[in-house]
């Protein structure tokens, strides 16, 4: 008997037009006619702006000069930006102390380090730092006054310099508020809830532009008569209130996502309230809403240009009123351009930062 | 077996141990605190306006105002009061709200759904859109277009022309304005003949559907009523309806309806920002509907279309209607920045003008966040109303 041997056959290689670009391009591109027509025609679109875009940015733009007679290529002009750039980052701060500013940020780097790498030992201490020991560290270094540098008026301050510190002010300061906004909300006790809810929706219902107006027109009537506030104080009180009404909302998701067990459990063990909040509950929540707090502080920085509106010069203030300048009328696109990257760089950067947080942080399912 | 303490009654403890006791007294504490605190800015308010010889009251509210302002949708000069132009301001704020809502849904959930797209380049536009908008400050974005984009519009004399009816320039565009006359009426009562006859339209379709498994073309037959009944009026009362064409007079146009530049430039940056957002609503709202539900759906024999219609997006909107009234509050609420260019709405001429003019500060400040307040507060309604319903519904 003779044995059939049976040898498969290779096997093919898929088709050419199924792999390599071909086969990306008909699946993603061109899978039907209704999606090429759709492709070509949205090729066609982006064709038409992406080209005078980078045409107009950066192939005809000037880059060097120091003047408007510099600009005469028809593009962009940056070198507005460049003149005026050191305005835009410091504001009206006196040139020979602006070292202050640099040392400021080159510490603040420094510190913020050690927090990317992983493994580090001390980093509960040093993010503790960060939040509440550099804060002082950078009043003194930004107002001086003491340890014998000059002091330096806030309404000099400008520019970056001034939305950075009012973002990470309202911030800092709304953190400890909104904790405690937020356990009053999830408290047992009725008037202590009814005022926080109160407080949390009031803020939370209207517009920061009416609380800034509030906060610099009717502050000054509140106080006893010759208290003075200086106009960037009365600003940050008012970001303070409201962003820690948004702080408290954030806070109470993460302490809403402890499990009834974990409440249960502090108390089996006879902690006081404060304690089983302080050690059990809260550092559980807590990191649960990092990513919120993250949000929210991007929300803020977007927010903070609104002190333009009370006559603060923030980032883009300084643009506007440079762009204002007689000197270099007709260059406003380029300013709000520069603005709009700046302030993208930064919120882009903290959102993709609070996305990788959301998912090393998922360590649940 | 001795009997131990657990049916003795607990001894009470001290008073400052008691946590029912401790309770009560923390809390008359700080109700105390919040008292004295309210009392303390009370007094010293009150004191600083006598100072500033400033009286207390809404008398004010019937002072003759005497400025005039840009745009209004109610009669108004001059020689109308302070409380006048409240009612002005209002009116300006929920119109560029009610407009700015509709511009951005539209916008946002076609990104929405482009991000979503199977075709890469669409999806990848939609998400470059998302990305840039939504990580620029509104109020950068209001005044790139304010100061930056529309001056670069032809002027009056020069506007681009559409048909002669529709002039584009940097003063603002200008479009016809319906003139109504009184036969328009009719029209109208057989609009609302029309929704009211599509409303039973639809019960009854719905009703045979359910007893006879049998499909009835409501949307194409509901249309039919909508367009025709009205139209058909239109045409037996004489076609009651003229448009009031814009005109070159001189340096600028008379006639028609206007979009004053401010108007422009804060509803095309409020609704390019808010949708970028609603777009991310979108695409998590359809998302959150998991794939099995669309493969039962076809497993079931309904088409793509009907998928849609039927299983996708009634499980999606319950996910993005909550969100998306949060984003037309938000909406409603950045408006306010219509301060930065000048038009005149709620905050600009009431917490303004108004405000620079009397000096009534604390009135105006509380009028002005009541109308927030109140608005925000209608709006949770809504959601705890839906939400409800939507409870109801859920099996």
């Amino acid at each position: 008997m003779a044995v059939i041997q049976h040898t498969p056959h290779e096997d093919l290689p898929p088709p050419v037009s199924q792999t390599g670009v071909i086969g990306w391009l008909r699946q993603n591109l061109f899978s039907s006619w209704l999606n090429s027509l759709l492709t070509l025609l949205a090729a066609y679109i982006v064709w038409k702006t992406l080209m005078p875009l980078i045409d107009w940015a950066f192939i005809k733009a000037d880059w060097i000069g120091t003047s408007r007679e510099d600009c005469s290529s028809g593009g962009a002009c940056w070198v507005f930006v460049s003149v005026r750039f050191k305005q835009f980052m410091y504001g009206l701060y006196p040139e020979a102390e602006q070292w202050r500013i640099n040392l400021m940020a080159i510490l603040f780097v420094l510190l913020m380090i050690p927090m990317f790498i992983k493994n580090f030992p001390w980093k509960k201490w040093l993010g503790m730092f960060i939040l509440f020991g550099f804060p002082i560290i950078g009043y003194y270094l930004l107002s001086g006054g003491a340890f014998g540098l000059e002091h330096i008026e806030t309404s000099l301050w400008g520019g970056l310099t001034l939305t950075l510190v009012l973002a990470a002010v309202g911030i800092v300061a709304a953190l400890p508020l909104g904790i405690l906004l937020a356990l009053g909300r999830r408290s047992k006790m009725p008037i202590v809830r009814a005022l926080s809810v109160a407080f949390i929706e009031l803020w939370r219902g209207v517009p920061l532009i009416t609380v800034l107006f509030m906060a610099s027109v009717m502050l000054p009537l509140f106080l006893p008569e010759g208290a003075q506030f200086d106009k960037l104080l009365r600003a940050l009180i008012g970001i303070v209130l409201f962003q820690s009404a948004y702080m408290a909302e954030v806070v109470r998701g993460g302490l809403q996502a402890i499990p009834k067990g974990q409440y249960e459990a502090a108390e089996a063990l006879g902690l006081s309230y404060w304690k089983s909040m302080g050690l059990i509950i809260l550092p559980q929540a807590l990191k649960l809403v990092i990513p919120g707090i993250v949000n929210t502080f991007i929300a803020l920085f977007k927010d903070t240009t609104l002190v333009l509106i009370i006559g603060l010069f923030d980032l883009l203030a300084m643009i506007q009123s440079a762009t204002q300048d007689t000197k270099w009328l007709g260059f406003s696109i380029e300013g709000y351009v520069f603005a709009a990257v700046t302030f993208w760089i930064f919120c882009f950067g903290m959102s993709r930062y609070s996305q990788a947080l959301e998912r090393k942080l998922h360590t649940g399912h | 077996m001795p009997m131990d303490n657990q049916d003795q009654m607990p001894s009470r403890p001290p008073l400052w141990n008691d946590p029912d006791k401790r309770a009560l007294i923390f809390q008359v504490i700080v109700l105390a605190a919040v008292f004295a605190f309210f009392a303390y800015i009370f007094s010293n308010t009150l004191h600083n306006l006598e100072k500033r010889g400033i009286s207390t009251g809404f008398d004010f509210l019937n002072n003759e105002a005497g400025f005039g302002i840009l745009m209004s949708l109610i009669p108004y000069d001059e020689t109308y009061t302070f409380g006048r132009t409240f009612l002005v301001g209002l009116l300006n704020t929920l119109l560029v709200s009610f407009l700015g809502i509709i511009l951005a849904t539209i916008l946002g959930f076609i990104i929405g759904v482009a991000r979503l797209s199977n075709n890469w380049l669409i999806a990848k536009i939609a998400t470059v859109y998302i990305e840039t908008f939504r990580n620029i400050p509104l109020l950068l974005q209001i005044l790139f277009w304010y100061f930056a984009m529309l001056p670069l519009l032809p002027h009056p004399r020069q506007s681009v022309n559409f048909s002669d009816a529709f002039f584009l320039n940097s003063r603002g565009l200008y479009l016809p304005a319906p003139v109504f006359e009184s036969a328009f009426l009719w029209v109208l009562i057989a609009l609302f003949v029309a929704i009211i006859a599509v409303v039973f339209l639809v019960r009854w379709a719905h009703k045979r559907q359910a007893a006879t498994g049998q499909p009835f073309h409501t949307f194409w037959v509901s249309l039919a009523i909508l367009v025709t009944l009205p139209a058909v009026a239109y045409v037996v009362t004489g076609m009651p309806l003229n448009w009031n064409l814009p005109e070159l007079k001189g340096f600028n146009f008379r006639g028609g309806m206007t979009i004053i530049p401010e108007l422009a430039a804060l509803l095309l940056a409020l609704s390019i920002y808010t949708a970028a957002f609603i777009a991310e609503i979108v695409r998590s709202g359809i998302q959150a509907v998991s794939h099995g539900q669309t493969e039962a759906a076809y497993a079931l024999g309904l088409r793509p279309a009907k998928t849609l219609q039927l299983v996708i997006i009634p499980q999606a909107m319950r996910v993005i209607i909550p969100q998306l009234t949060s984003q037309y509050l938000n909406l409603t609420k950045n408006s306010s920045l219509a301060a930065a260019v000048g038009y005149p709405d709620l905050v600009a001429v009431f917490a303004g003008t108004t405000l620079n003019q009397t000096g009534q500060a604390v009135e105006i400040i509380f009028m002005t966040m009541m109308v927030y307040l109140t608005i925000s507060l209608l709006i949770s309604l809504f959601m705890n109303w839906y939400n409800n319903k939507m409870a109801l519904v859920e099996r």
